[in-house]
């Protein structure tokens, strides 16, 4: 099987935690210890039951909470831009302002970077076509469909131009054939722009179908528990999710997967 | 009145009023009834017209009174809440006492207010205590409902402080401030014409509930009734202007405002 079609010569290193644990206040640890790298450009699932504090690996990495052991590195091209920020951040839930129009959601982050109104218009025009949401620009979040408001999302985080993709099992609550459609779009968004991201998902299909490499994480405290390297076709689209070799990454990865879920009620 | 179901919502309370009305009228006609003990509606609404030179004065009065004490409510509630938002050491050391001054009741605070205070300042005092309440604990509540993972976002693009204010919790608490504010259109009202009461004082300067204490002495029933509907009517009209802003200010995006096909 071939490698696949992005790994690139740009191959350096985009984010490395190293000893990172998250212990709360009430004395329980979350995550880790966790080493991970990821390199610039890669596409890494982390894998795991609910609990085992891959939310939280995301929110270290994105800097909304410090770990309490270890370190968090991100290397990044420096803000070249005015209103680029490095890390782009796609919630399980849309997560967007009501009040806002869809344009004034997608506008939030070069607002908050105090970028001209000016400058900010054509760059929002362009990532709202990026995740085919033109005409709507006008609309308010409760006039779209749950998959709609998951591009207005996808489109904010794009928007500051960032160099890592952070999602936190982004697609989760919606119906099977929109999340098709936007693991396929994510897909080329990602091929297009060349972003690195990490995304959290409970889901063995969905990390199979989208990654380069999927990390298995085992339950609370949430540790590597096995890591699959996803090598396809040039290209995925519909007939990978079909294919011979998709059912077999499944299989190993879905067996990787169970310990973590031993001993839990319902599992 | 788009459905029957809506003419009927709209019908059959002033089906109500009137046969109330006319049950009333015909009670005082066929006992004879005084007007000094009970006067018929008509007599009501003809006091109301005869006396309106000196009602429509009282009713300013009262109305400028409650518009005071309601602006000092909405103002004072709205900045308490931001200033408690912003630090919890004002929080703790302050909300206590807010809370003091809302279960006291405020008919017993007025008098010991008119001994300290001029009786203008102290009437629209009355009217900010009673009304204050509501939109401080409502904006209160609004400012820490922000969603959690916003709030990160905002964390994320390194907003400032004024920023994450004016961008995200104050719209976030607007439902919840709106809400407030028609409590306390309302309540500053009923503050205004306790103290009123309370204060008793004639001459140019006296509202509607003087008008009704006064008339109340002087066995003046009918103007009793008429001070009493206006006063009634001024309530309404202004619970139906706050919730007509809080609607025209929310119908774009807030549950709250959206019809129920949406």
């Amino acid at each position: 099987m071939a490698e696949p079609a992005l790994s690139g010569p740009d191959a350096g290193s985009a984010v490395r935690l190293r000893g990172v644990s998250k212990t709360y206040d009430g004395g329980v640890t979350a995550l880790g210890p966790l080493d991970l790298d990821v390199r610039r450009g890669e596409f890494v699932s982390l894998l795991g039951p609910s609990g085992c504090g891959k939310s939280t690996a995301l929110r270290l990495i994105a800097g909304l909470a410090t770990p309490s052991t270890g370190t968090v590195e991100l290397s990044h091209h420096g803000a070249a831009r005015r209103g680029s920020h490095p890390i782009g951040f796609v919630f399980q839930e849309p997560t967007l302002m009501p009040w806002a129009t869809v344009r004034d959601n997608v506008r939030l982050p070069l607002k908050l970077a105090r970028l001209p109104a000016a400058d900010a218009d054509a760059r929002i025009e362009a990532a709202l076509d990026q995740v085919g949401l033109a005409e709507f620009a006008a609309a308010y979040p409760r006039e779209l469909s749950g998959g709609m408001k998951m591009r207005v999302s996808l489109a904010r985080a794009l928007i500051t131009d960032p160099d890592i993709l952070l999602m936190d099992e982004p697609f989760a609550a919606l119906d099977e054939i929109t999340r098709f459609r936007l693991n396929n779009d994510l897909l080329s968004l990602w091929r297009d722009l060349h972003k690195t991201v990490i995304f959290v998902t409970h889901s063995v299909f969905e990390s199979v179908y989208l990654s380069e490499r999927v990390i298995v994480m085992t339950a609370r405290p949430g540790r590597i528990g096995a890591e699959f390297r996803i090598t396809s076709p040039e290209l995925r689209g519909e007939e990978f999710r079909t294919s011979v070799e998709y059912a077999a990454f499944c299989r190993e990865v879905s067996n990787a997967l169970a310990p973590s879920y031993a001993g839990q009620a319902g599992a | 009145m788009k459905s029957p179901q809506d003419l009927i919502r709209f019908v059959l309370p002033v089906a109500v009023f009137a046969a109330g009305l006319a049950l009333w009228e015909a009670i005082v006609r066929a006992y004879g009834i005084q007007p000094y003990v009970l006067p018929s509606p008509l007599l009501v609404l003809k006091t109301l017209v005869a006396d309106w030179p000196v009602l429509s004065q009282s009713l300013g009065v009262t109305l400028l009174t409650t518009l005071e004490g309601f602006v000092a409510a909405a103002v004072g509630g709205v900045v308490l809440a931001l200033l408690f938002n912003q630090s919890k050491w004002l929080e703790y050391s302050l909300f206590p006492y807010a809370v003091v001054l809302q279960v006291t009741p405020v008919i017993a605070i007025a008098p010991l207010l008119l001994i300290y205070l001029q009786q203008q300042t102290a009437v629209i005092v009355c009217a900010w205590i009673v009304a204050f309440f509501p939109v401080l604990s409502n904006t209160t509540l609004g400012l820490s409902s922000v969603d959690r993972n916003l709030a990160g976002l905002f964390q994320l693009y390194g907003a400032s402080k004024l920023q994450t204010l004016l961008l995200l919790k104050l719209p976030a608490a607007l439902p919840y401030i709106l809400g407030g504010l028609r409590i306390a259109g309302g309540l500053s009202l009923i503050g205004a014409v306790v103290a009123e009461i309370a204060a008793g004082s004639a001459g140019a300067g006296s509202g509607l509930a003087f008008r009704i204490a006064e008339s109340g002495y002087r066995l003046n029933i009918p103007r009793m009734f008429a001070a009493l509907l206006l006063l009634s009517l001024a309530g309404i009209v202004i619970y139906g202007v706050l919730a007509l802003v809080s609607h025209l200010l929310l119908r774009r995006w807030h549950e709250s405002a959206l019809g129920k096909d949406n």
